[in-house]
């Protein structure tokens, strides 16, 4: 889960006003839709293929704004709407429906179940809830990856919400915020979830890990920024295809991600650090934010997809998870899960034509980075001979990342398989490779194959 | 060797100096630097820093004090640092401590006088003005220095108790200003490379003291500002912490009386004549025999953190306890919270779960004294795994008995034991008076075969006394004081034999002690007596602590070994006492009533009938109360001497130590032989010999004694 809370700060205000000059002088690397390299092929004999045949997901807010006087089951089930529109599959032709979720409502604990009613799907298709923290929704794929390779199922469709809901409802809960009121209580406070074994606020941890390895302020500040830029580029030439219109209720229609800000190097260094204070290099201008939002995905056995008349756009290969130290290494897990998820699949690095990483803090991305560029790193920590190498960053999260995009907890996952699938389809490659952290000390990372055109 | 070196991190910025502990030579040394800063037009500011991981500056160079002849010169090293400190005081240019490890004694008066203190938020940082055990008093500038900054009670509370404080607290406190937080691994080892980063934090603040964006200043609360600068509210301060410090060291330790001395002096009359008083003070107090003895109890407690025996061929992984009782939990306790994979083995569900509670009790406490995380608690006793039965021995690289003082048993657990362990496997006896090679002839291989001798409560006791007999092999020692030291002990080594060293010290002192009450000295009297020479518990109390059925056991089995030098009092005593059921603090009587939550306890009335039936006259040329002192602490010494001649004991330094650090033995005194040396051996055997008139042969000075009292100079410690 991520530096949730950085929502009080004033973000907005002080840099929001967003200087697009920059905005265009990154990237030409995108040309238009190459014919894809021929690679072999990943599929394993005796193992179904399982392919992505579309991946949606409402637009990603900023906390507190159009979705706050949502539910989350409330977000799930327009991105559920927003798929079925989509793709006009037959409700009933769908066996499971997984759902990950971070913090659970009371009300709605299996938030999947919920959401797909009112989504009007089938009440003859069955529905659970997983969670892992920042990897939840890729838990939620990849639990619908087992159950069709184990052939339980033909069609799954698999998703994750997040909304956080910041308001006292009871009697009770309102008594309460008033007897916290002391001197210091209208100074901002950030509301950050704290690991439980360690106590140590993510934020906090990812300040540490950006000093040890001794990743500047200024370094932070600019991938963010290279992060904003990229994403508003990608958002104006309409790349963002995932992106399904959401009719709120009383409001208007959302359409677009709202969390979109290039700014400058100036505007972003005049924010203060936001947990080690006075001196840390953590601001919430170089974190992802506190952000609303849900995405649905449909899965499908290869035969199945073929046989209905879909046109796969990917295939979903080996993935993995991995799990660290969750004090010094909480936010490593693609520096652990990269090099084995390659061996899996019998890849290198060179061979990946597309990353797509969960961008939890730029310290941490930029982390991640040196650690796998890293054979110190990788022999003292991992066990391994030598580091598996840092991903060209031509190729890495073009399109923009959690930083810009916004980091609804228990979505982010599918939006990461899909932006693979397209930039693979868009950019002419065969790889790609996902890959995020999650609280906890976890890890996941999975290669998405594009589907021959 | 060149201590410190200057380093001009980049124009006009820190610059970094390298320290490491505080001596002669780093004086000169240090002036130098600092002219070079001064004269330095690209320095603007500076950060001390130390070389040497773990440790910020560990403090002054003790045999450097050692050295000293006289107070005077004691004195002048004092004010030499005094001269050194102020310099960096009064620089024109900021000067910002980088703490990491310990910053203690003169490390952390170092510190305090540099302008701002940046220090690692760890476990192995701590900062704290230690010299009042050795003594001593902070002697450069600390008495006057802290109670300006953490105010009059907070700097009376670390300068009299000696506490460590935790970089956490020392924040809170305002003796720190900054905190760095450790880091992990990156490019390089988590440890080099958060020292780099405390590095650069220092440097950054350095930067911004220099350039004004940063402000050294402090606020400070009411009770700072304004009720400490009114003279009464001092002088209530300084009264009620001088009869709390008359009350707790009985007068006997002088160094806390001169702290208060000297802080009161700079605080009414100014930093002169503070100055100069600690100065001299400190030169008084550093060539005071309790200095010395706290001196050697400093250097015998280093000894005794050493594994003499080398490393062992395994490593013990996997520990298993027998018997869960207070001992056997105990010992399970500071194993497992050491990463020991510990077996804690009892023979019925009941004294299992009471010794698992226990485990789990005293690690909750430290959970709510905040020294632990709940999640590092459960995560601790994840290594303990409590049962019934022998599964898993086959695992076990270490087996501690911790069960019922009856050979018979021990026999019977050894025998079951050994027919489950593997091959390497230790047995490791934790016995107070069996001869372990008693133990030992029920075993198969005895060479395996030790004696680990804990001291209840083992959480908070310091002492582990290993025990090998003729037949203990090299390598099993190693074994066990590895295990002890990695328990944090302080672990000595004796030779096998009734009562070892500890036990058998305690017991003629103990029937001394019930010699006296037959006498008529009522128990409180005891405690008072003994108390007031310098043991932390009194005489009698200590007996219902030990348990009056183990003191009836163990004189029984010393009195069979020893015969008359262990007689005095009549055990029968003990034995009335153990029918009555008034086995001490256990079983709420013994010579007191023990209530729970009630401070004050009050005299056992049915002992006054006990005490009536045993009564015995008492001389009063050998009844006053320093010879009641006398005799218990001669009959003391006299056997520990006696253990030394008989070669139980390898060293006096061991003796020392076991005896402060097990039994309570006067710290201000050093231990047996270091008293015997103060007080004198010719004197110590005229003593025996007055009592021995009165007394009999319980009293006659063993042969060691009357050789040191023979030859004048001939002193247990050089």
């Amino acid at each position: 889960m991520l530096s949730s809370a950085l929502r009080n700060l004033p973000v907005s205000s002080a840099w929001a006003a967003g200087a697009f000059a920059r905005s265009f002088s990154c990237s030409s690397q995108f040309q238009a839709s190459v014919q894809p390299k021929t690679k072999k092929t990943l599929g394993k004999t005796g193992v179904k293929n399982v392919v992505v045949v579309e991946g949606v997901r409402i637009p990603f807010l900023q906390s507190g704004t159009s979705y706050a006087d949502l539910m989350p089951h409330d977000l799930a089930r327009a991105a559920l709407q927003g798929l079925l529109t989509r793709t006009n599959v037959p409700k009933d032709v769908v066996d499971y429906i997984v759902y990950g979720t971070v913090i659970q409502e009371v009300k709605t604990s299996n938030v999947a179940r919920e959401a797909a009613l009112g989504a009007g799907f089938s009440d003859k298709t069955p529905a659970h809830t997983v969670t892992m923290a920042c990897i939840s929704s890729n838990q939620a794929m990849t639990t619908g990856v087992g159950m069709i390779a184990a052939g339980q199922c033909d069609v799954v469709v698999a998703g994750g919400t997040m909304l956080t809901l910041n308001r006292a409802k009871s009697l009770g809960q309102k008594l309460s915020l008033i007897s916290k009121i002391r001197p210091d209580y209208f100074t901002p406070e950030l509301p950050a979830v704290a690991e439980f074994s360690t106590s140590e606020t993510m934020g906090h941890s990812a300040d540490r890990l950006a000093a040890a390895f001794g990743i500047s302020r200024l370094e932070q500040d600019e991938y963010a920024l290279r992060s904003h830029t990229l994403a508003k580029k990608a958002q104006d030439e309409g790349l963002l295809q995932d992106v399904v219109p959401f009719k709120v209720p009383g409001k208007d229609t959302v359409t677009k991600d709202n969390g979109i800000r290039p700014s400058s190097m100036e505007q972003m260094g005049k924010l203060k650090p936001a947990f080690v204070k006075p001196y840390g290099t953590v601001t919430a201008a170089n974190s992802s934010f506190l952000t609303d939002g849900a995405s649905a995905i449909l899965i499908m056995s290869e035969e199945k997809a073929l046989a209905m008349g879909y046109k796969p756009k990917a295939y979903l290969r080996d993935f993995v998870y991995v799990s660290q130290d969750p004090k010094d290494q909480l936010l490593l897990g693609p520096t652990y899960a990269t090099p084995k998820v390659l061996e899996k699949a019998g890849l290198s690095l060179s061979d990946i034509d597309v990353f797509e990483f969960h961008e939890a803090f730029a310290g941490q991305i930029l982390a991640n980075l040196k650690a796998m560029d890293s054979d110190w790193f990788a022999q003292n920590y991992m066990g391994r001979k030598s580091k598996v190498g840092a991903p060209p960053l031509d190729k890495f999260n073009t399109w923009g990342g959690s930083l810009s995009l916004g980091h609804p907890f228990g979505a982010t996952g599918c939006r990461l398989v899909i932006t693979a699938a397209h930039r693979l389809k868009k950019e002419g490659g065969q790889y790609g490779l996902v890959a995020a952290c999650a609280a906890g000390g976890q890890g996941h990372a999975m290669i998405v194959e594009l589907y021959p055109q | 060797m060149k201590n410190l070196v200057l380093i001009v991190a980049d124009q006009k910025a820190g610059f970094v100096m390298l320290v490491n502990t505080l001596s002669k030579q780093l004086s000169a040394e240090f002036t130098d630097v600092m002219n070079e800063i001064w004269a330095n037009e690209a320095v603007r500011s500076a950060v001390l820093i130390s070389s040497k991981p773990g440790s910020f500056i560990a403090g002054a160079d003790l045999n450097m004090l050692e050295a000293c002849k006289t107070a005077q010169e004691v004195t002048q090293l004092s004010q030499d640092g005094q001269k050194m400190l102020e310099k960096i005081e009064h620089s024109p240019k900021p000067v910002v401590a980088a703490i990491s490890g310990s910053c203690l004694g003169g490390g952390l008066e170092v510190a305090i006088a540099c302008h701002y203190r940046v220090a690692t938020k760890d476990k192995k940082t701590v900062l704290g003005t230690p010299e009042v055990l050795l003594g001593l008093l902070p002697g450069a500038g600390g008495t006057q220095r802290l109670p300006k900054m953490v105010g009059l009670p907070a700097a009376f509370d670390m300068m009299l108790t000696g506490r460590n404080i935790r970089a956490d607290r020392a924040k809170k406190m305002g003796l720190v200003d900054q905190l760095v937080e450790p880091l992990g691994p990156g490019l390089k080892t988590p440890e080099a490379r958060t020292i780099e980063y405390l590095e650069e934090v220092a440097i950054s603040f350095a930067r911004g003291l220099a350039n004004k964006t940063v402000s050294a200043k402090r606020s400070r609360g009411f009770m700072q500002n304004y009720a400490m600068a009114l003279p009464f509210v001092r002088q209530q301060v300084y009264k009620t912490v001088e009869s709390k410090v008359q009350k707790q060291t009985k007068g006997l330790y002088p160094a806390p009386l001169k702290i208060i001395e000297v802080v009161k002096t700079g605080l009414d009359q100014g930093n002169d004549a503070g100055y100069l008083i600690e100065a001299q003070s400190f030169g008084q107090l550093a060539v005071t025999k309790e200095s010395k003895a706290l001196m050697g109890l400093y250097h015998g407690q280093v000894h005794c953190k050493k594994n003499k025996f080398g490393t062992p061929q395994k490593e013990v992984k996997t520990l298993a306890v027998l018997g869960a009782g207070l001992m056997g939990a105990g010992i399970a306790q500071v194993s497992v919270d050491k990463g020991i994979k510990t077996i804690l083995k009892d023979t019925t569900q009941k004294g299992l779960d009471r010794g698992q509670q226990q485990v789990y009790k005293g690690l909750n406490s430290k959970v709510k004294k905040k020294s632990l995380t709940s999640f590092e608690r459960d995560s601790i006793l994840s290594n303990m795994l409590g049962q019934l039965d022998y599964e898993g021995f086959e695992k076990a690289d270490m087996v501690i008995e911790a069960v019922f003082e009856d050979i018979n048993i021990k026999h019977k657990v050894l025998k079951e034991v050994e027919a489950v362990i593997p091959a390497h496997c230790i047995f490791a006896s934790n016995t107070s008076a069996l001869p372990i090679s008693q133990i030992a002839a029920a075993s198969k291989r005895p060479e395996k075969v030790i004696g680990m001798h804990y001291f209840s409560p083992v959480d908070k006791m310091q002492l582990l006394e290993i025990i090998t007999t003729d037949k203990t092999s090299q390598d099993t020692a190693a074994s066990a004081v590895a295990v002890g030291l990695k328990q944090g002990k302080v672990v000595i080594v004796v030779k096998d034999g009734p009562g070892f060293y500890t036990t058998r010290c305690l017991g003629p002192m103990l029937s001394e002690v019930v010699r006296v009450l037959q006498e008529g000295v009522d128990p409180k009297k005891v405690d008072a007596i003994s108390t007031a020479f310098g043991f932390p518990v009194g005489a009698a109390t200590l007996i219902d602590e030990v348990g009056v059925d183990v003191a009836t056991h163990v004189a029984e089995d010393l009195g069979k070994a020893f015969g008359p030098r262990f007689g005095g009092g009549s055990i029968d005593l003990f034995k009335l006492m153990v029918q009555r059921g008034f086995l001490g603090r256990k079983a709420g009587k013994g010579f007191y009533v023990y209530q729970e939550g009630v401070k004050n306890r009050s005299v056992n009335s049915g002992m006054d009938e006990i005490l009536e039936k045993f009564r015995v006259p008492a001389n009063p040329d050998v009844c006053s109360d320093e010879d009641i002192q006398m005799r218990l602490v001669t009959r003391f010494v006299n056997e520990a001497a006696m253990c030394l001649q008989e070669g139980i004991l390898s060293s006096p330094v061991e003796g020392d130590i076991g005896a402060v650090f097990g039994l309570g033995f006067p710290p201000c005194l050093g231990g047996p032989f270091r008293f015997a040396d103060s007080f004198g051996a010719r004197q110590l055997v005229d003593k025996l010999r007055k009592y021995e008139a009165v007394y009999g042969s319980q009293f006659t000075p063993c042969q060691l004694l009357l050789d040191h009292a023979n030859s004048p100079g001939k002193k247990f410690h050089q």
